[in-house]
Order: C-alpha cells, then sequence, then structure tokens
C-alpha cells in the first residue's frame, strides 16, 4: 500500500509529468484570478463605502492586506516545498520553492510600500521600527537570502541545501509577524478579519479584500507554475524529453 | 463613494488621498505586469540556451 503510494508520488513529482500537467493547468489559474481581480478592484474601488474615520485612503487596504497574506503563505509554501525537496529527495519541489522566492519577494516589496503609503496618511511616517513592519521587512531579507544562495552556487544540489536550510530556519519569523500586533505595543493596527470572532468589517468592504486575497492566491498559482517550468526545462536540460520538446519550440 | 452623484473627477481625487491611493495601486500593477513578463521572457532564454546545448553537443559528438 505504502509502496504503491510512494510509486505514485514519484511518477506525478516526475519533472516531465509535471512539465506537461502543469501547461494545461495555467489557464485554469490564470483565468479566474484575472476576472476576481477585476470584480474585486471594482468592488473596492467603486463599491466599497467610505471609511468613517479614514477617508477613502483605507482603499490601499485591497492591495495591502492581500499582499501581506500572500507574502507570509508564499514563504510557508517555499519552506515546506523546502524541507520536503530536502527530505524525499523530490526534485520538482526544490524547483516549487526556487520558482516561489521572487514572487514572494515581489509580494513582501508590495505589502511594505503600499503600508509605507498608508503610514504616512494615517501615522504621518512613511516607516515606522515597530514590530510587524520591522518583522515584514526582515521577511524580505529572508526572500533575498534566499534567492542570493540559489543563484550563488553553482552546483545545483547544494544550492538547494544551503537556500532550503535558511528558508526552513526562516519560518520563525512567519508567527513572529502575525502575532506582532499582540506581543509588541505596535503602531500597526491589529487583525481585523483572522480572528475568532466576527471579523469588525463592514460586509462591503470585506468582500472585495477577500476577492482580492483568492485572485492573488490564484497569480501565484499562475505565475509559480510558469516559473516552475522554466525551472524543469533548465535544470533538466541534459534530458533526451527535455532536448526534444526544446527542438520543437 | 457615498456621494450623491457619481464624478471621476471626485473619484480621482480619492478624498485628497489620491496621491497614497493611486501610488499603491499604480504600484500593485507594476508588480502584476512584471511577474508575467518577467517568465515569460526567461522561458526565450532557458530555451535557446538549450537550443545552443543541443548544437554544441551535436558538434562535438561530429568532430570525435
Amino acid at each position: 500500500m505504502f509502496k504503491k503510494i510512494w510509486g505514485w508520488i514519484q511518477r506525478f513529482s516526475s519533472p516531465k509529468h509535471f512539465y506537461s500537467i502543469s501547461g494545461k493547468l495555467i489557464p485554469w489559474f490564470a483565468v479566474p484570478a484575472a476576472l476576481l481581480g477585476i470584480y474585486g478592484l471594482y468592488m473596492g474601488l467603486f463599491v466599497a463605502p467610505t471609511d468613517y474615520q479614514q477617508g477613502e485612503s483605507y482603499r490601499i487596504i485591497f492591495i495591502h492586506v492581500p499582499a501581506a497574506w500572500m507574502s507570509m503563505f508564499i514563504y510557508v509554501v517555499m519552506a515546506i516545498s523546502a524541507a520536503i525537496g530536502m527530505i524525499w529527495q523530490i526534485k520538482l519541489a526544490d524547483m516549487i520553492a526556487s520558482a516561489s522566492a521572487p514572487i514572494g519577494a515581489w509580494f513582501t516589496f508590495l505589502a511594505l510600500v503600499t503600508g509605507s503609503l498608508w503610514g504616512k496618511p494615517m501615522w504621518g511616517a512613511y516607516w515606522v521600527w515597530d514590530a510587524r513592519l520591522t518583522s515584514e521587512l526582515i521577511l524580505l531579507f529572508l526572500y533575498f537570502g534566499y534567492m542570493a544562495l540559489q543563484s550563488s552556487i553553482e552546483d545545483q544540489r547544494t544550492a538547494d541545501k544551503a537556500s532550503g536550510l535558511l528558508a526552513i530556519v526562516g519560518v520563525v519569523n512567519i508567527p513572529i509577524i502575525h502575532y506582532s500586533v499582540e506581543w509588541w505595543n505596535t503602531l500597526h493596527q491589529g487583525a481585523t478579519v483572522a480572528k475568532f470572532d466576527k471579523p469588525s468589517m463592514h460586509i462591503d468592504m470585506l468582500i472585495p479584500l477577500l476577492v482580492m486575497a483568492i485572485a492573488a492566491k490564484l497569480f501565484y498559482a499562475a505565475i509559480v507554475l510558469i516559473r516552475a517550468r522554466n525551472e524543469v526545462l533548465y535544470r533538466e536540460r541534459n534530458r533526451q524529453w527535455v532536448r526534444e520538446l526544446v527542438e520543437k519550440l | 463613494m457615498n456621494g450623491a452623484e457619481f464624478s471621476w473627477s471626485e473619484f480621482f481625487h480619492m478624498g485628497g488621498y489620491a496621491g497614497f491611493v493611486w501610488s499603491s495601486y499604480g504600484l500593485a500593477l507594476v508588480m502584476v505586469v512584471f511577474n508575467i513578463v518577467s517568465p515569460m521572457i526567461e522561458r526565450k532564454r532557458v530555451i535557446s540556451r538549450v537550443k545552443r546545448a543541443i548544437k554544441r553537443d551535436a558538434n562535438s559528438s561530429q568532430a570525435s
């Protein structure tokens, strides 16, 4: 039984199999991502009411919060993939991890900059060294560290091991980011959506926020598959099937 | 918008926060476009690299 499952996992995670399956999957993520993104923007910019405290400036939330959620979500995906690659020697997992890093770094950067653009009118400062902002900045540096190790180490297996180790150790930062607003006295506001009692947000604001969050997840899924396919072609460039495929392109 | 009548100039004005709001949305757009275009360019680069390697191997096998 276990052998059967293991064999199935190995077959499914073979780069060749992944390459053909993922090619078919991409539009199923990309098209809904685009549609939901447009719908979310419409709801967020035209339908959601003006905030009684923050006026129109709060509309940055529809970019900022999904970006911040993605920055953490992608990091966890990256660390888990790196761990799977390390423990079970599944090459595809290492490729997913390495394909995820630049997307995660971009979302982190977007979360930091939009947060800063929201902080200026609301707090009077673009940046404060408070726990939430600092731990999110550390997340950006963890992504940079991962990418630097990936690109600077010649041998792919060594690169995957070194960068994977960094990714796994860096996971401790994720709960720190999440709970920073509770553990420390921060300027950053507390959770409004991800808490156990009812989210303290107007439904017309909550809907575009969730729609944008789902669109961002689907966007990541599409882009990570495209990037992982590039990784497959490059890392498996000496295989016969890749050479046959490339010659037809 | 909670005004009685919708106006585009009011919409773009964002209650005085236009600079902050539109820079945020603008950066998000840049991020999305970049993340779509950059793996496409990368794909072309990888394919041409593999093609060069195929040619090189074909030449070296002929020479030997």
